[in-house]
């Protein structure tokens, strides 16, 4: 049945089956369709939130960095800000969307056009650049537009989204409306709408090629994101076969269930605390639910992207504040802004190399008033006493007596304002850049955590970057240097009683977790939904067995080898579970 | 109606900045005012017409204002022109 024309195969990239009508998300920006309206009055309205809208986001964006950017780029954006208020545009605009009757986007479209073309006239080179400005500010204008049309459009209904690709604000986006799987043309495992998919525990399939060109807007399609499969307009066979396999999933999740309120402890009595990475609100009630005992990781960027830039130093304390207070008394681990790299910066720098470049600590060093109003939210939140705090992307020890510095200032600032907070709050960094990782023993003397990210160690070990398609197969996540770091890290942290955690995908595989619980992990930090399976895979797992397993991993020379190590070791000990739903 | 020929003389030139500037003054008086270079003419309180101005070191404009405060919207004006963009 697999074999029938409608089936179409690509990276299964987060787990779950579901059945829904197709949403095709088309986004190319410069398509601005000319479409005849009738209701004038809410186009104009459309217009005007939009307009606001881009106004706040460019007024974020302008506070920050101006410094950072230069002279240049600050009048440019104050400009752009101007253009937003711009009478004799906006009047232009308004007017036309009344007495034309056109959708308010090809307006905007029309309008900036005919000044961008009297500019791009010009001999002077200098016009010809602000033109391609002014396409910024018009783009932001017809996104929001556009933005405000796709909320409105998914309504009550499920549906299972299709687009070329999404980016972490689109995911986020649509997240909050009732979308139920992902399907995109490109995209690899690691990319944001695969990550977001899986901690939302909903299935998604990535890299499947010519999913918009065979997908038509209303087909009903099931998603296998076990296996990659899609299945466009399914026939009577086909619909039995997936209601099958989708009850099959509710009876097993259900016996999971079962594990949420006992520990994951080995046979032998080894506790691992088993934590959740929290990157949207929405998780949170399924990290309890599952039994997490605390929150690892708590991506804020991606917790902000719906303010499109900056939240200001209450907005956050709010957030953090009900998360705390939601959790108590599990810990909540509060990660600084990691901005920067494949993360979204709100502001547009170009590098030549982002991910060597302006991001996580580096950036909020940087922007001291930025990261200090996140350093005041947390620590006002942080009377709930559940609270800690952990920076990103630390590669020497200066930025962490920075950071420490900063901190300090912050407390001070509360306690003459009379604020009250938790003294005691705990300051941990992320393990993710080597030399981070050779220098832990130095670390530790001034940090009270370690988080491993495994992602970006394993892209900045072997130098490939985990975006680029081209080097998907240098990705190796069980290359033998890996797991050699992951020991030297792990065994210099327990030497120096400092507490050690994983977050990243490594942990969210399955076939891994017996291997991080032999190199000697306190903690494992996974998407809400994995948190049953980890429980229940640690549970059956013998600490002393697992140790001797790493040993012999650890005298590997090749990733092949452990790889066919960890897969060995998971089917002789795992061969039921979760494993049924994948057929090869 | 008050009518004024002025004469770029900074380097750089009515680039953003200026333009920004001009605009800001602009709009704190209730007059019209407009800006006209060959053959072209910009309302001056609009800030993407003053940008799409392509006028470097030397060129000439056409200002014209009129309304109730024309006169003190124009010696404001002019004189931002005629300090260079505080750019010399």
């Amino acid at each position: 049945m697999i074999e029938k024309n409608n089936v179409f195969k690509g990276i299964p990239a987060a787990p779950g089956i579901k059945i829904a009508n197709a949403f095709l998300f088309k986004k190319e920006i410069e398509k601005v369709k000319e479409e005849t309206i009738s209701d004038t009055d809410e186009a104009i309205n459309i217009l005007n939130e939009s307009l606001a809208k881009s106004k706040k986001e460019l007024l974020k964006v302008f506070s920050l960095a101006v410094d950072k950017l230069g002279r240049k780029r600050a009048a440019l954006f104050e400009a752009q800000i101007m253009i937003l208020d711009d009478p004799v545009l906006l009047d232009k605009m308004r007017s036309r969307i009344r007495e034309e009757k056109k959708n308010s986007e090809f307006i905007v479209k029309d309008e900036f056009s005919k000044y961008q073309n009297l500019m791009s006239l010009s001999d002077e080179p200098y016009m010809k650049e602000r033109a391609l400005d002014i396409e910024d500010i018009k783009n932001r204008i017809i996104r929001n537009i556009k933005k405000k049309k796709w909320k409105s459009r998914i309504t009550d209904e499920e549906v299972i989204l299709v687009s070329t690709s999404l980016t972490p604000a689109d995911t986020v986006l649509f997240s909050r409306l009732n979308v139920t799987g992902y399907i995109t043309n490109f995209g690899g495992l690691t990319s944001h709408a695969a990550i977001v998919a899986r901690s939302l525990n909903v299935p998604a399939i990535v890299g499947l090629h010519e999913a918009t060109e065979n997908i038509n807007n209303s087909d009903k399609i099931i998603i296998d994101g076990f296996n990659g499969i899609v299945v466009v307009n399914p026939d009577a066979e086909q619909l039995d076969f997936y209601q099958e396999r989708i009850k099959k999933l509710y009876e097993e999740d259900t016996e999971l269930a079962k594990l949420k309120d006992l520990p994951a402890e080995t046979l032998d009595g080894r506790k691992i605390d088993i934590l959740a990475n929290l990157d949207m609100p929405e998780e949170l009630d399924l990290i309890i639910q599952n039994g997490g005992e605390g929150v690892g990781l708590m991506r804020t960027e991606q917790i902000f992207q719906e303010y499109d830039s900056f939240p200001s130093e209450d907005e956050q304390e709010e957030v953090y504040s009900n998360f705390a207070q939601k959790l108590y008394p599990l810990p909540l681990t509060i990660r600084a802004f990691d901005i920067g790299g494949d993360k979204v910066l709100p502001v547009d720098v170009q590098e030549p190399n982002p991910m060597l470049g302006w991001r996580g600590i580096r950036f909020l060093l940087d922007n001291e008033n930025l990261f200090k109003s996140q350093i005041r939210g947390v620590l006002k939140a942080s009377i709930h006493k559940n609270i800690k705090f952990m920076i990103p992307m630390v590669s020497s020890v200066r930025e962490v007596e920075l950071t420490k510095n900063l901190i300090r200032e912050c407390k001070k600032e509360l306690i003459n304002e009379k604020i009250s907070f938790d003294d005691h709050m705990e300051l941990g960094i992320m393990i993710e850049v080597p030399s981070a990782a050779l220098m832990i023993s130095e670390f530790a003397q001034d940090v009270d955590f370690f988080s491993i990210g495994t992602n970006d160690l394993i892209q900045y070990m072997l130098a490939v970057d985990r975006g680029n398609n081209i080097v998907t197969k240098q990705y190796q996540e069980f290359h033998p240097a890996i797991i050699r770091t992951l020991r030297f890290i792990i065994t210099a942290a327990n030497k120096s009683n400092t507490r050690v955690n994983l977050c990243g995908e490594m942990a969210a595989d399955y076939r891994a977790i017996p291997l991080l619980v032999g190199l000697g992990l306190n903690s494992l930090s996974v998407s809400a939904p994995v948190i049953p399976h980890a429980k229940e895979i640690i549970r059956a797992l013998n600490f002393s067995e697992v140790s001797s397993f790493v040993t012999e991993c650890l005298k590997c020379k090749t990733e092949k080898e452990i790889h066919n190590k960890l897969e060995e070791f998971y089917s002789v000990n795992f061969s039921k579970s979760s494993k049924d739903f994948y057929s090869n | 109606m008050i009518e004024k020929e002025v004469t770029i003389i900074n380097n750089a030139g009515l680039h953003t900045r200026p333009a920004a500037t001009v605009v800001k003054i602009a709009s704190q008086y209730n007059s019209e005012f407009f800006i006209r270079k060959d053959g072209m003419s910009i309302n001056g309180k609009s800030i993407i017409g003053v940008m799409t101005l392509a006028a470097a070191k030397g060129s000439t404009l056409e200002l014209s204002f009129e309304g109730e405060d024309e006169e003190k919207m124009a010696e404001a004006i002019i004189e931002y022109f005629n300090r260079g963009f505080d750019e010399l």
